[in-house]
């Protein structure tokens, strides 16, 4: 049987998807489904690793019939998932341990205090290229290691496993306590604070600082690369990719050379710079990260660029103001006016990220006179994304070295014409759209398809890459200044509001 | 003649329940106040709901009038949420045909282009968003023209008993000429046009609809005539295929149910 189609996993923050491509990188069918968000106290956040696990045991069959094939018709299936998530789960049952603890969970707030106050906290960066922070990884394990009774004495023993979401199902799909292999990729394992950024290995020296036994931790391995056979729900299927989802849509995009990025467009966004094989020490307060690693090459690294609020300012707009009735009308309520009259929005709803990192710093609206209407604030929400955007692209100029010259777009917001236009305005770079919008989703399957030979080369995906939009730079160079200006201005205005505790946070 | 319809009267004075008073009204209220079941108000005012002409406060469950029908002199929808929501088909028509694809919607007797994806060739293009096209003379105008009564209307207007303003030599010239290719466009469900607005371009266009089969706007792919076109001149059956498919997945999307 001939195998016509590759297969991707997107396991993300609310939901599950499994999409099957064609070998031009086409859409063949897409099945979805959302799992429960649980916030047991402030700030915390926990999926459960078992619904999700169940999530993908329905949906993985569903993709197949939607097409109307078997398993044995896909050639390889990659993974894409929500980055950072931690699961633990006993090796011999393969039931979770503790519930899955989300990115976008706090609890390990005061550990993170501490920890950064140890005079050896230095290491941490100069290893694996983070900063010491509440989202990623280590400081969850610890958190949960110390949490419960008898919890590290098993880590130790390696009777309790942890893992990633990609991990996670992986071992699942492998056999589970069955045989199921334990695995992770580089680009996953990037985001635990304890890989060593240069050997791609666990860090003796960081798993010391954090407190965290090897054993308990999965073998690192190529982004593409086959780990194993599925035994269940896609029976006989190679598992031949994982990637984390960012990294999957810098992939999916196709920025396989140094100096090519993408920014993905949702409720925040995500600026990722490809920096080739060596990883580019950020002093401009971004990320150093892996991008990918296909089979024995080189590793390439990748400057990323978090912005915290850009789609969830419209929304703001939308339901906390009830200004306008859905998203996509912000722009025509832009495009009354055609200025924003001096009007200025800082989103800093819960502090500031890349590049500034102000934790202290809360949302302003700078600029308002009587001549300010809706429609001019509606210019300054759209506006407030562009100059975010133009703010890490200058971070990540001034870090790599090299000036972007193409900003490949992908995201709800992409719709927006009038946003996609101001972007290109104010980076002066003209910025692209590509036909398939599911860059996620066709990263991990082009990576996947990849590793079994699917797919030939790079170059072989490059060309299943086409733009379907493209905006070019139109704004005067003086207007573009002044009007960067002032966005710096109306920033600066935001920083230092939450007392007492004001103080950095981040990078 | 056929007597009025029940369910309409009814909605109507839902509608005229609504608008007195405090205008936040529950199930029961309202079915009390007219005399129905609650059954049957109840499925009255999920239909109005559906058509935004009704809507429902998710936390009391009251009903209030909705804010289209408020502005229902205002445009049915906005022709930016009309791109969002029509943006993964338009790609994948673009992916499917090899062609460009624009949608269009009915201004001032012209056609706006709401949104443009470049033919997939990664050829230097420009985006046509926000671009006016001739109606009489492209496939989308006259999807327009033919289900649009307002568009028809306007471009009455404009050229009274005067010429239709010529591209080329195949450009329609009359009105009757124009009636006779709308007959075709409303019996086929589609238009097309080959060397009409310029020569050398062709396109082929189908009717994008919403609830209750008002059309919102027509959505087709456009290029080369020799691309388009079969060597009889006629655009080729699969891009009709592709086309339609697409404007169909639009609509069901946007709450047609025949389409």
């Amino acid at each position: 049987m001939t195998q016509r189609y590759v297969m991707s996993i997107d396991q993300g923050t609310t939901s599950t998807r499994c999409i099957l491509f064609d070998q031009r990188g086409r859409l063949v069918s897409v099945t979805q489904r959302e799992h429960k968000q649980h916030f047991p106290r402030p700030g915390w956040v926990e999926h459960d690793a078992v619904e999700i696990w169940r999530n993908l045991e329905r949906i993985g069959p569903q993709a197949l019939a939607q097409a109307g094939i078997g398993p044995g018709e896909v050639a390889a299936v990659g993974i894409a998932n929500q980055r950072e998530t931690t699961v633990l789960w006993d090796r011999r049952t393969g039931v979770p341990v503790t519930p899955a603890v989300v990115w976008q969970d706090t609890r390990t707030g005061t550990l993170v205090d501490e920890l950064s106050r140890h005079p050896d906290a230095h290491v941490v960066r100069e290893r694996c290229g983070l900063p010491l922070a509440t989202y990623f990884s280590a400081p969850t394990v610890r958190w949960l290691l110390d949490d419960t009774d008898g919890l590290r004495e098993r880590a130790e023993r390696g009777e309790v496993l942890f893992g990633t979401m990609e991990s996670w199902l992986i071992w699942n799909l492998t056999g589970g306590p069955d045989g199921g292999v334990h695995v992770t990729d580089v680009t996953n394992a990037s985001r635990t604070l304890l890989m060593n950024l240069r050997d791609l290995d666990w860090d003796p020296v960081l798993l010391g600082f954090f407190g965290i036994p090897r054993a308990m931790l999965p073998e690192i391995r190529p982004s593409s690369e086959t780990y194993g056979v599925a035994r269940r729900v896609l029976p006989g299927v190679r598992i031949s990719a994982a990637l984390g989802d960012q990294q999957a849509a810098l992939f999916g995009q196709t920025c396989f050379h140094r100096g090519e990025a993408k920014c993905t467009y949702g409720t925040g966004a995500f600026l990722l710079l490809n920096t080739g094989t060596e990883p580019v020490a950020s002093t401009h307060g971004l990320l150093t990260t892996v991008g990918y690693q296909i089979g024995d090459q080189p590793a390439v690294y990748a400057l990323e660029g978090s912005i915290a609020i850009t789609g969830a300012l419209v929304q703001w707009f939308r339901d906390g103001l009830g200004i306008i009735g859905t998203a996509p009308e912000i722009e025509t309520l832009a495009r009354t006016v055609d200025d924003n009259g001096g009007c200025y929005i800082v989103p800093a709803f819960s502090g500031l990220f890349a590049p500034h990192w102000r934790s202290e710093a809360r949302g302003v609206i700078v600029g308002l006179t009587s001549y300010i209407t809706k429609g001019h604030l509606a210019r300054a929400v759209l506006e407030a994304t562009g100059w975010q955007t133009r703010e890490v692209v200058d971070a990540m100029n001034a870090d790599a070295g090299i000036a972007l010259t193409t900003l490949k777009v992908d995201g709800g917001m992409t719709s927006d014409n009038l946003l996609m236009q101001f972007i290109a305005d104010v980076l002066d770079v003209p910025v692209v759209r590509p036909m398939v919008a599911e860059t996620v989703s066709l990263g991990a399957a082009y990576a996947a398809g990849l590793a079994v030979g699917y797919w030939p080369d790079l170059e072989g995906l490059r060309r299943n890459w086409h733009r379907a939009a493209q905006w070019t730079p139109a704004m005067d160079p003086k207007r573009r200044a002044d009007e960067y200006d002032n966005w710096r201005r109306a920033v600066e205005r935001s920083f230092d509001w939450i007392k007492p505790t004001a103080g950095r946070a981040g990078p | 003649m056929p007597g009025p319809i029940q369910s309409i009267e009814r909605a109507a004075a839902i509608l005229r329940l609504l608008a007195q008073g405090s205008g936040r009204l529950g199930l029961t209220e309202i079915a009390n106040s007219l005399g129905l079941a609650r059954g049957t108000a109840h499925g009255i005012l999920r239909t109005l709901q559906l058509v935004g002409f009704v809507e429902q406060d998710e936390a009391t469950g009251k009903y209030q009038l909705g804010a289209a029908l408020l502005h229902l002199g205002t445009s049915y929808l906005d022709v930016n949420e009309l791109r969002s929501r029509a943006i993964n088909w338009a790609d994948a028509l673009a992916a499917r045909s090899g062609e460009a694809v624009r949608i269009g919607t009915h201004l001032q007797g012209r056609v706006l282009v709401v949104h443009h994806v470049f033919r997939p060739d990664d050829s230097l293009q420009t985006l046509d968003v926000g671009m006016l096209l001739p109606l009489h003379a492209t496939a989308i105008g006259k999807v327009l023209l033919a289900f649009d009564a307002n568009a028809a209307a306007a471009l009455h207007d404009a050229v009274r008993d005067g010429e239709l303003e010529q591209f080329t030599r195949r450009t329609a010239r009359t009105q009757r000429e124009m009636s006779r290719m709308l007959a075709t466009v409303r019996e086929h469900g589609w238009a097309s046009d080959a060397d009409e607005a310029g020569m050398g371009e062709a396109g082929v266009a189908a009717p994008i609809r919403g609830y209750g089969g008002l059309v919102v706007g027509a959505m087709g792919v456009s290029g080369a005539t020799e691309r388009i076109c079969d060597s009889g001149g006629r655009p080729r059956p699969e891009l009709v295929g592709y086309v339609r498919d697409a404007a169909r997945a639009v609509s069901r999307d946007l709450g047609a149910s025949r389409w």
